[in-house]
């Protein structure tokens, strides 16, 4: 049993909330006294019925009153996979919540409404999920139930949207017409899309092969805590903890540590306190090394096969997330796993709309939900890659230096 | 090439130990907040494992509301004596006396919200700029939206508005003095991921999670341990029943299950069978009010 992490999409109305539920529904996550409640608010449901969306109602109610909410996390779990769904609602905030939720996730469900098709939000949902690099698209056509699930408008769709995703140069798109509502094709199969071979979206998330997109070549290490303990028998032991980023870290490894660009060799790969043989993303582990050398917290530990960028100039395209707009010309913190350094953003490039992804030159300000390319030139060097070559070390958050918010999230170029 | 495949117990524990170490690198005074309760022995047994061989770098703290299990509390004293971690306790009973507050009345008059007051003065005292805790996202609405990292003002509160975006793995402990951090790093897992990994990395638990007999009262379809904490009524039916909890809080607000369950398999299984959520089941508090613990959350609890 393994973990997955995704995020679902879609205009507002086009079923998340029903296709949540039922999901969770149909995979009986949804406790007795939970659904007591539910059936107390689904009023205007005949006897029996349960209206599915009201169990992401915390939100929902938020949504109404118009205040703004972010990333909602829910959870299920079959006997072959563990989910973490992120729930990202809200239009106003709508960019900004989906970037938070997008960052974390293996793979994206983006819902059209069957009688619509393609629309507008639905190439902005690609366009993100495309910016952030989730590996895995699904496309669930929904509310086939209203289009008498029909092949045709099911056809239709699935070919405007491959239109679309080859412009964007999305590769791993799988489609699935469902209704959300009556349940077909999401956990059960209910026999009204007999000509629909594929697998149920249940199905699919369970088997897909999440492990293929991560990275055991390129290893990335970034200290976060030297532990020493010095007590009596472990006087001299200095051990460097952190999380495997990518790739995998072995006894007698040649490293180099960045950004200083040391060189040394592994001593020792432990985890828990116990020597292993290797260690391999996404573990948390603990490095001893040859030598002994000044390491600290935001080093970073990499093997001499494949070096990351170390640079104080960098691009990004930056997601700005702060009601206070970006300036050129404005500081800010940037943190690039557990490194923090003072940086000034030059530049504002340009900015990408994310509907049409046209780039508007000319730009003096960034604001909330804007997606923008920007210059930035940092008081020390920083360690990185590039977000769309290697994703686990290629992201970074800007922070305001008085408010001490998070202003941005970085995809760094 | 090797099989470079991970348990999902694995994966969450990995996330959970590099928010450990963030605390540990990011702050200057962290505290791991230790009920002895199942989350906190789980929080506790991967700081262990974050820092090893060195020792858990900072203190265990436990807000003793003066209500607990006795169970509880000797299962406490133990297992911080075991880490080698400092135990801090501060009760609840000092700060009712030390500021006057009026103590709560009623059938369980519980001192669950006067905790709160007791956390920020040790705060206070203390000067922690971050509060390891042990909540997790499934337990109920309010917490399913909250941040790994989650800031609080100088009067604890929770501000849901505020939050601040948290993407990828980076977490953004920046805060200004005064200000401290709360930091759940089992927000990710759920009920029986816990009792999941308990299992498998043999934790032992406080005796009162597996089945013994103990005098209850019924109040509302829940199992209230007697004790000298609750009001008896003329009316409550002292009955002898084999129970166990399923978590761990005070006498006065948790329930208890009735169950025949001696071993972590057999809790496992029972919670796999029932079909009642944690919080619904045990938590006497909660069902007053839908928004509770979203109001209970903004003026400082944890
Ligand atoms: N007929 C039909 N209605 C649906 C389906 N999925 C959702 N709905 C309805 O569409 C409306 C909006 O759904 P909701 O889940 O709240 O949408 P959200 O705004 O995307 O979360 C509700 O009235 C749902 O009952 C479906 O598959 N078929």
């Amino acid at each position: 049993m393994d973990l997955l992490r995704f995020i679902t999409a879609g205009s507002v109305d086009d079923g998340k909330s029903t296709l949540i539920g039922r999901l969770l529904y149909d995979t009986d996550s949804i406790k007795v006294d939970q659904l007591e409640t539910i059936q107390k608010q689904s009023k205007n449901k005949s006897e029996g019925e349960i209206d599915l969306a009201l169990f992401t109602d915390g939100l929902r109610a938020e949504r109404e009153q118009g205040i703004t909410i972010d990333v909602a996390y829910k959870y299920f779990s079959t006997t072959k996979r563990k989910f973490i769904i992120a729930d990202a609602p809200g239009h106003i905030q709508y960019t900004r919540n989906m970037v938070t939720g997008a960052s974390n996730s293996d793979l994206i469900i983006i819902l059209i409404d069957a009688r619509q098709g393609v629309v507008e939000q639905t190439r902005r949902h690609t366009i993100i999920a495309s910016l952030l690099q989730i590996p895995h698209v699904v496309v669930t056509i929904n509310k086939m139930d209203m289009v008498d699930y029909s092949e045709e408008v099911y056809n239709s769709i699935v070919a405007d949207y491959f239109k679309m995703a080859e412009m964007l140069h999305i590769k791993d798109v799988t489609f699935i017409p469902i209704s959300a509502l009556k349940g077909d094709n999401i956990v059960n199969t209910a026999g009204n899309t007999p000509w629909y071979q594929g697998e149920t979206l249940l199905q699919h998330l369970e088997t897909i092969n999440i492990v293929k997109y991560i990275n055991f070549s390129e290893s990335r290490f970034p200290v976060q805590f030297v532990i020493r303990p010095q007590s009596d028998d472990l006087h001299d032991y200095r051990g460097y903890a952190g999380k495997v980023l990518s790739g995998t870290y072995k006894k007698g490894d040649v490293v180099t540590i960045l950004p200083d660009g040391i060189e040394s060799v592994i001593e020792a790969v432990e985890i828990h306190g116990k020597e292993v043989e290797e260690a391999f993303a996404p573990q948390s582990a603990v490095i001893r090394l040859k030598d002994d050398i000044d390491i600290n917290r935001g080093d970073v530990i990499v093997t001499k096969n494949s070096q990351p960028k170390v640079s104080q100039d960098l691009e990004a395209t930056l997601c700005w997330m702060d009601n206070k707009p970006l300036t050129a010309g404005n500081k800010y913190l940037l943190q690039v796993q557990s490194r923090r350094v003072r940086c000034v953003v030059k530049e504002i490039n340009y900015k990408l709309d994310v509907n049409t992804l046209e780039k508007h030159e000319n730009i003096s300000q960034a604001s909330l939900n804007d997606v923008v390319h920007v210059t930035i030139k940092t008081a020390s060097p920083i360690v990185y890659d590039n977000y769309n070559a290697l994703r686990a070390n290629g992201g970074a958050i800007l922070i305001d230096e008085t408010a001490h918010t998070t202003v941005a999230g970085c995809m760094l170029i | 090439m090797p099989q470079y495949k991970l348990d999902y117990l694995d994966l969450l524990e990995a996330e959970s130990i590099h928010i450990m170490r963030e605390v540990a690198g990011q702050f200057d005074r962290p505290a791991l907040l230790f009920s002895g309760g199942k989350d906190s022995i789980t929080l506790v047994q991967l700081a262990l494992k974050a820092f090893k061989p060195g020792k858990i770098p900072f203190p265990l703290v436990h807000i003793d509301t003066g209500h607990n299990f006795p169970e509880a509390l000797e299962y406490r004293d133990r297992v911080a004596a075991q880490t080698g971690a400092k135990l801090i306790v501060r009760k609840v009973e000092d700060t009712i006396r030390a500021r006057g507050l009026k103590e709560p009345i009623g059938k369980f008059a519980s001192r669950n919200a006067l905790q709160s007051y007791t956390l920020l003065d040790t705060i206070e005292e203390f000067g922690f700029d971050a509060c390891i805790g042990g909540a997790r996202r499934d337990e109920e609405k309010a917490r399913a939206k909250e941040r790994i990292f989650s800031v609080r003002d100088e009067f604890g509160q929770w501000d849901p508005k505020k939050q601040r975006p948290e993407l990828w793995n980076l977490y953004n402990g920046m805060i200004a003095k005064g200000e401290n951090v709360r930091v759940f790093p089992i927000s990710n897992w759920v009920e029986l991921d816990v009792w999941n990994y308990i299992k498998r990395e043999g934790i032992e638990l406080p005796s009162i999670y597996f089945t013994h007999e103990r005098e209850v009262i019924v109040h509302q379809e829940h199992l209230v341990a007697l004790s000298p904490f609750i009001r008896l009524d003329e009316d409550d039916v002292i009955l002898k029943k084999n129970v166990r909890y399923r978590t761990v809080g005070d006498m006065t607000c948790t329930a208890a299950v009735e169950s025949t369950a001696s071993s972590i398999d057999d809790i496992i299984a029972e919670i796999n069978k029932t079909n009642i959520s944690e919080r619904g089941e045990t938590r006497i508090d909660d069902q007053v009010s839908e928004a509770a613990m979203e109001d209970r959350k903004k003026n400082g609890y944890f």
